[in-house]
């Protein structure tokens, strides 16, 4: 992946917020999150200026990164989409809504469109099997979808960025 | 004793009471030894899935003598197939509290943490506010105990009580060596005791209507009520609080289709049991009273005549292989093995005496794996591959 030069801005955001955590190591994970938050993702140049400023190894920092599922060190999309492939939901067609989003979105797991709006992506259990099977887009739960539902989802986000540009 | 198993619903845990001030107040002006004789006559055990005794755990961490002690709430539920801890936070969150403080004044502990799972990081703002609310009272009791949440990051194995320490510590959830247990070296080093959400919500109950009112419920080893999250093909899905004890029989006869040919009990890492031993199967702690007792976290997944085990089977292990550490070989190396094995018998490309290799591949990772994850692939292997051996081969 080529490098990026991360712009003073963001810099100091991670400055900022890794000073709020009173650039304990010990309070890295916390960093992270909160930093992911802002930025999106933790590309290595992201992680370096954490490890400098929690005076850890960059080692360290992205042994964490790449152990948590919820650590990205690429972009995710404007709609990270999440399919649940726990037990409940694999058994009750989870694979075939998976498939029916990697058709729609022309995109694999762990991918996002290239516009940028959706990503597409597995996790385990969402802890609300008696919907199976779930579907998440950003924070939204959406149970018991079926492939036919995936086109509406879809749809429906689709719609939604686009009001938000012409408002803006 | 009671002569049969049933299956008795119970009310206890969602029962919202808002005497939670009340039940914090009388708790504390009682003498910790008296709540931990409480406690251990209840006989509750950890509602996590491992089932130790609670009592006990207070009792232990109370006699380390040190001025730092921590309470931890496991809200890391993690097991494909739960979801009651999630529903006990959002419905019950003032009980969980009073229980964390409860616990503090008992072993001397002035912070406490949640560890919340990350997918569950949306119960975020309302347990915020609850918690304000909860220190308010404190204050005005004088009781010091502060509370903070930790936000998970997405990894099954940090619902490890000591992958949970070193993940809250900001590390790798890698789980520690035991011992020494958490009662004396848990986060950051410190005493610590560390408990389910259910079994912090049973305490409740139990210092509200005392140690009887409990014990009176379930049967001899497995006293009490416990929240089972109920799943699959079942045409009522969702949480139930029932008496420990009953049988699976009389489970599937309530909750089944019509058509259960299998029931996982405590998900992934869990049993299955095949129809011919819903009868002798008892939903309970060890020490059984008459054929098999099966503990569980409360997962229950159902599955009817329509399901391939071998599914079922290939996607427990692939959440193995996906949330193995890897820091133990048996575990990490066993978890890809077993998975690519059951492929290639499926496939054809190896015979079915095979699974006989890989079953005895699981008696090692065992034997041999560090932590509660790589020993229990063994559970859900073996149990599926023994019962429905012609659905791995054809």
């Amino acid at each position: 992946m080529p490098g990026i030069k991360l712009s003073e801005k963001a810099i100091g955001l991670i400055k900022t917020i890794c000073s709020d955590f009173g650039n304990q190591g010990s309070e890295l994970i916390n960093v992270l999150h909160q930093v992911q938050g802002k930025l999106g993702y933790l590309p290595a140049e992201v992680q370096e200026v954490i490890a400098k400023e929690l005076n850890i190894s960059v080692a360290k920092v992205y042994g964490v990164v790449t152990f948590y599922s919820f650590f990205t060190m690429i972009p995710m999309g404007e709609h990270p989409i999440s399919i649940c492939m726990g037990t409940a939901c694999y058994v009750r067609g989870a694979e075939q809504v998976l498939s029916e989003f990697k058709r729609q979105l022309k995109v694999e797991v762990g991918q996002s469109t290239p516009d940028g709006k959706f990503s597409l992506n597995c996790l385990r259990c969402v802890g609300a099997c008696g919907l199976a099977p779930v579907v998440l887009v950003g924070e939204k739960v959406f149970g018991r979808v079926s492939p036919q539902m995936v086109k509406t989802i879809i749809a429906e986000y689709k719609e939604v960025g686009a009001s938000e540009v012409k408002s803006a | 004793m009671r002569a049969s198993y049933q299956l008795k619903r119970v009310d206890f845990i969602f029962k919202n009471e808002n005497d939670w001030e009340e039940v914090l107040s009388k708790s504390i002006s009682r003498s910790p030894q008296e709540l931990i004789n409480e406690l251990i006559s209840s006989e509750l055990k950890g509602r996590g899935g491992a089932g130790f005794p609670t009592g006990l755990k207070w009792k232990l961490t109370a006699e380390v003598a040190d001025s730092t002690k921590y309470v931890i709430c496991n809200a890391d539920e993690g097991e494909p197939g739960t979801f009651k801890d999630r529903e006990i936070l959002s419905m019950v969150p003032f009980k969980v509290l009073t229980a964390m403080a409860v616990c503090g004044y008992v072993i001397g502990a002035k912070e406490g943490y949640i560890y919340l799972r990350g997918e569950y990081f949306f119960l975020l703002p309302e347990l915020n506010k609850a918690i304000s609310e909860f220190e308010y009272y404190c204050n005005e009791i004088n009781l010091d105990f502060k509370i903070r949440i930790f936000i998970g990051s997405g990894a099954y194995i940090c619902g490890e009580e000591t992958a949970l320490f070193e993940s809250m510590e900001g590390k790798r959830g890698e789980p520690r060596n035991k011992p020494p247990f958490p009662s004396d070296v848990g986060y950051m080093g410190k005493p610590t005791v560390i408990n389910n959400v259910e079994t912090l919500a049973h305490t409740y109950t139990i210092f509200k209507y005392g140690a009887k009112r409990f014990y009176d419920l379930g049967v001899q080893y497995s006293r009490g009520s416990k929240l089972f999250s109920v799943s699959g093909d079942t045409p009522k899905p969702g949480i139930y609080e029932l008496e420990l004890g009953m049988s699976l029989a009389d489970f599937v006869e309530e909750f089944g289709d019509g058509d259960t040919k299998a029931v996982q009990v405590g998900g992934a890492s869990g049993f299955l049991v095949p129809r011919k031993r819903f009868q002798e199967t008892a939903i309970g702690y060890e020490g059984k009273l008459v054929g098999i007792s099966l503990p569980t976290g409360g997962s229950m997944m159902l599955f009817n005549s329509s399901r391939s085990m071998f599914n079922v089977l290939d996607n427990y292990l692939e959440f193995f292989r996906e949330e193995s550490c890897g820091q133990c070989t048996p575990c990490r190396v066993g978890c890809q093995q077993l998975l690519k094995g059951i492929k290639a018998v499926k496939r054809g490309e190896k015979k079915a005496q095979y699974l006989d290799k890989l079953l005895r591949l699981t008696e090692t990772m065992k034997l041999t794996a560090k932590c509660g994850l790589g020993q229990s692939v063994a559970n859900s292997f073996s149990s599926i591959v023994e019962n429905f051996r012609e659905e791995m081969i054809y």
